[in-house]
């Protein structure tokens, strides 16, 4: 049995005799009737040699590819090795939140610096320490906009479904109602949108680049918000903002967005980072933490954790969100890249990405029966046609290593929702045209 | 200590990525940001230092003791994290086909069935990301169920007053009206408050089971029946499960609704914060309700459901905070079914040591025995000395320990609440007995000693309100 | 403090006219507050209910309602609390928090005196 209790059996019976007791059992006073009085159907403890092989078996049974052309929210960007290294520093990963602020400054400073960098990187006023991921961050934002007078919030249908579904649960106990924009040529309406938007209004959503890859005309969609006094919210890929017109200067209110391209792995899902930022107007609906700067007694600069009176632990039932643990430690893997990769290193991240996602989209356009499904400017992302079951033609790409683009659901199924990074190289996408081409 | 922009060179920066090798994309002008993006220009040298220099102004768990109550801040074995740095975890898309991620699926299965069995439910989604996100997918269930059955008016939720902060919360993000009841001067739910409460509109009642005082409540059974006599669902707040793992389950108690905190009982790691993870049980009757997709098995071949009408629908993108998930379950395959009993006897045991080596000087809130926690108050110090729980806190800074949850649970003044979990051993209990009680002799002879606690510590304590009054929530360039 | 009338909430009333009122709080309950670091005032044409919260106040670690002794609609609300809420601590019967028109109803309300007699009774 592997245990981490460091008191052996005659250890924890001096200790049980010297308060008193003479076994476990008399520790333990609960009532007789929800006593389990039998062992756990769950199998012995093992030696930590054993539970790695058997882990590590159960990791062999996932493929893990070569070749990734598939985002849809989960990006695969390279990882500088001294993220990984910082990242896994004990004291780091094993604080708790930083309550004690005198013994918790490295990770409130690290907080403050990333916060920082999240305004740097969208233009906004001020950042939270994170929420738990870029749909959650959309989600908390509808409870900021949601006003007593302004209860009707319009998701464009452009944004990621995960993202739209998720805002639907967390509003469903909620009096706010959740109107989906329509959306024309892979890009919101902005006609239609115009007839939605009204005087009870209180939030407009949109994604840029958006689900389909496409760069929205993120402008006017802010004009139409802001024409009914509507808050603007914007969720969007940090690492576009490299080269892209950032939210504040699209006149956002809120901005979120999925932090995981800032150097977290793919990890099947999570833990990813959700990251929120807001104009100097919007700061006290922010929710979550929030790191702050002071002075300690003598004048020394100190972090602390501030504006807590806005939180569950004080303001229980009136608090406007319920968070309590975020994702610390992604929010500082997210700093500690874009340390690393500096101002020049997060353009050129977006510029590769763009790049090869134009030529991998080019290359793609030279095959019969591929073609881009729509017209506009793209980012990293880009939906073509199929020639073809598109489920069998990623088939036939695992068998080769490689992850293709994603087939589309519901009224896109048929085509291919595709993405490139920096880390794909020519060759590789060169190597995905001549299987597709070839039949191989 | 400098900021990270504060050090930045202009020039300088790391070579990570390579040239392009494909034509190189022209933006329109119309399409690009416009503000200088500043960012640190930084050797690999001076981020590695920075962050150093950051980590000796961290507390880890592996610092020193950590006992703080209800956050249960045991070691986080490195064999969870090692497995989840595996590249067939860690770089799995979350998209992939379902034929390449059965190891994934075969985690969360496995994961879902193993703590089915300590909680007495019957199904578990992994999909919320924390304790809170827990509670509010626990309660949409709730919600669900009540909604299923046209059972419309049932809109309160029940909280005693020792629950912490995020039940009240979430209950009103799941668009519950909250009503708090005391609990009796014992520490317990006041059964007869509990019956004047419960009616017609009640939907459910949420409780910690220890709770906050570090105990158990002697009269679970028949509190869970009068709810659901009443038409309500019971809630099981899992926070302080590693009381009675192998010895008692929700399950077996009346609950119908549980989360758990993996980064608490089940030893992940909390980060500073996060990521943890909240996966919410229930009992068979709600599994259609939880969020989608879910994980299921067939003759050894495992699918995702990602369709059921019933369901609340999904709380968080993909399928919640896995990597989280594949380090409780490689803990609980480590302990396995009688290694996860021995640590919830340990953490008892530990703590009722703890409570009996001070008990004679410190005050306890409730006689003992208790189980993971107890609580201590300084009412009678404040009162002497002027002496409050935060100075007792700040003063243990001094000594290397991590104090102690002040201030909660709110039922107790001058509260201090100690968990010190069962990775703790005998001497470093024996330790810290006497660091408290050299800081209680200190309070007694020299309160004004305390008041200008902690001395050693990189900072003195902060000056929260003007942080708060003028917030500085970013550095300026 | 001159004609100011008290509610055992701790709040502070001064009619303006017959139907229009100031409200702020009591330079007792400033201090058990405590530094006060934020004030959420109403939204001027709210309306108020007598014995309910109207607006809240906020320590560093603590929130704490205001209530009503008066029921009426919001007509203005000092904004500078917004910006400086310790205005509340250094002179609290200055620092209002808003003013009421067409106070339809009230509780019953201590004198000075009556007041101070009551918060010597509540310690």
């Amino acid at each position: 049995m592997g245990t981490y209790v460091p008191n052996t059996r005659e250890e924890q019976q001096e200790m049980l005799n010297s308060i008193g007791y003479s076994s476990m059992e008399e520790l333990f006073t609960l009532p007789k009737e929800v006593l389990l009085n039998r062992k756990f159907h769950i199998p012995e403890g093992v030696s930590e040699y054993e539970v790695r092989n058997k882990m590590t078996k159960i990791s062999e049974k996932n493929q893990v590819f070569k070749s990734i052309f598939r985002g849809c929210g989960a990006y695969n960007h390279y990882i500088p090795s001294i993220v990984k290294q910082v990242t896994s520093k004990e004291e780091f990963v094993t604080a708790y939140t930083p309550y004690q602020a005198e013994i918790s400054q490295g990770v409130l400073q690290s907080i403050f610096e990333y916060q920082t960098m999240i305004c740097e990187l969208t233009g906004m006023d001020v950042s939270n320490a994170s929420v738990y991921d870029g749909a959650t961050a959309a989600a908390e934002a509808v409870l900021m906009c949601a006003e007593k007078k302004r209860k009707k919030i319009i998701i464009s249908e452009t944004m990621n479904p995960e993202i739209i579904e998720t805002i639907k649960t967390y509003c469903s106990g909620l009096d706010i109602q959740i109107v989906i924009a329509p959306s024309k040529d892979g890009k919101t309406d902005s006609e239609v949108l115009t007839t939605l938007v009204d005087q009870e209004t209180g939030g407009v959503f949109l994604q840029q680049p958006n689900y389909f890859g496409q760069i929205e005309d993120a402008e006017e969609v802010g004009r139409i918000a802001k024409a009914k006094d509507a808050k603007y919210v914007i969720s969007c890929n940090p690492i576009s903002l490299g080269i892209l017109k950032t939210p504040a200067e699209y006149g956002a209110d809120v901005s979120v967005g999925e932090g995981q391209p800032l150097g977290l792995p793919l990890s099947f899902g999570g833990p990813y980072l959700g990251f929120m930022a807001a104009t100097e107007k919007m700061m006290r609906k922010l929710p979550g933490r929030i790191a702050g700067e002071t002075k300690d007694k003598e004048g020394r600069r100190a972090y602390v954790l501030t504006l807590q009176a806005r939180e569950q632990h004080i303001r229980r039932e009136k608090a406007s969100s319920n968070i309590c643990s975020n994702q610390a430690l992604c929010a500082m893997t997210a700093a500690v890249y874009l340390s690393t990769m500096g101002k020049k290193g997060i353009e050129k991240a977006a510029l590769l990405s763009m790049s090869k996602a134009h030529y991998l989209a080019n290359r793609l356009c030279e095959l019969d029966g591929f073609q881009l499904v729509y017209s506009g400017e793209y980012f990293n992302e880009f939906v073509t046609t199929c020639k073809g079951n598109p489920e069998h033609l990623m088939k036939r790409l695992e068998e080769h290593g490689i992850l293709g683009g994603y087939p589309l659901q519901g009224k896109h199924a048929g085509n291919l929702l595709w993405c490139a990074t920096e880390i794909n190289t020519k060759e590789e996408i060169d190597q995905l045209i001549h299987i597709i081409k070839e039949g191989v | 200590m400098k900021l990270i922009f504060e050090k930045s060179k202009a020039g300088r920066g790391c070579d990570i990525l390579p040239s392009c090798d494909v034509p190189v994309v022209e933006l329109d002008d119309n399409l690009k940001r416009q503000k200088e993006l500043r960012l640190p220009e930084m050797s690999e040298t001076d981020i590695s230092r920075h962050y150093t220099e950051l980590m000796k102004r961290t507390f880890g768990v592996n610092d020193g003791f950590y006992p703080l109550g209800s956050c249960t801040m045991k070691y986080n074995p490195k064999i969870n994290d090692e497995i989840a740095k595996l590249p067939g975890f860690s770089n799995i898309h979350p998209l992939q086909s379902i034929s390449t991620v059965q190891g994934c699926l075969e985690v969360m299965k496995k994961a879902e069935e193993y703590l089915c069995e300590i909680t007495g439910m019957d199904g578990i989604s992994f999909q919320p990301a924390a304790g809170a996100h827990g509670e509010f997918t626990g309660l949409l269930l709730i919600r669900a169920y009540h909604q299923a059955r046209k059972d419309e008016k049932r809109n309160k939720i029940i909280v005693p007053d020792s629950a912490h902060g995020t039940n009240p919360a979430s209950a009103a993000m799941a668009g519950f009206t909250v009503i708090n009841i005391a609990s009796t001067k014992d520490g317990y739910v006041d059964l007869e408050e509990l019956k004047k409460v419960v009616g017609e509109d009640t939907a459910g009642f949420m409780l910690t089971n220890p709770n906050t005082m570090g105990l158990f409540d002697k009269n679970i059974l028949e509190i869970t029946e009068i709810i659901h006599k009443a038409g309500g669902l019971n809630y099981y707040d899992g926070a302080n499960l590693n009381a009675i793992m192998g010895i008692a389950r929700p399950g077996d108690m009346g609950f119908d609704v549980v989360h758990l905190n993996l980064h608490k009982t089940f030893s992940t790691p909390h980060g500073g914060g996060g990521p943890g993870s909240g996966p919410v049980g229930c009992k068979e009757n709600l599994i259609k309700f939880l969020p989608l997709p879910r994980v299921e098995e067939e003759d050894g071949v495992y699918k995702l459901i990602l369709e059921k009408e019933e369901s609340i629908g999904r709380v968080k993108g993909f399928y919640g905070n896995f990597l989280i998930v594949v380090r409780a379950l490689t803990y609980i395959l480590t302990l396995g079914g009688n290694g996860l009993k021995y640590a919830s006897e340990n953490a008892v045991l530990n703590a009722n040591y703890m409570m009996h080596k001070l008990k004679d000087i410190y005050k306890m809130s409730f006689p003992g025995p208790c189980m993971h926690e107890f609580v201590m108050t300084i009412e009678d110090l404040k009162k002497e000395k002027g002496v409050t729980a935060l100075d007792i806190a700040k003063a243990l800074l001094d000594y290397g320990i991590h104090p102690p949850t002040m201030y909660f649970p709110l039922n107790v003044h001058e509260a201090l609440m100690l968990e010190p979990t069962e990775t703790e051993s005998k001497e470093t209990l024996d330790e810290v007995v006497e660091i408290f009680k050299k800081v209680y002799e200190e309070a007694m002879s020299n309160p004004q000693s305390l008041h200008q606690s902690p001395k050693k510590t990189p900072i003195g304590r902060p000056d929260e309100v003007t942080a708060a009054r003028n917030p500085v929530l970013r550095y300026h360039f | 403090m001159k004609d100011m009338l008290f509610s055992k909430t701790h709040e502070w009333i001064q009619f303006l006219d017959e139907t229009t009122v100031r409200l702020g709080l009591t330079d007792f309950a400033q201090s058990e507050l405590g530094d006060l670091v934020f004030i959420n005032l109403p939204e001027e044409g709210d309306e108020i209910l007598i014995s309910e919260s109207f607006a809240d106040v906020e320590s560093v670690k603590a929130v704490s309602n205001v209530y009503s002794p008066v029921t009426g609609t919001v007509s203005r609300i000092n904004e500078e609390l917004l910006d400086h809420p310790e205005l509340v601590n250094e002179s609290p019967y200055e620092a209002w928090f808003v003013e009421i028109e067409n106070v339809r109803e009230q509780h019953e309300l201590l004198s000075e005196e009556e007041y101070q007699q009551f918060i010597h009774e509540e310690e």
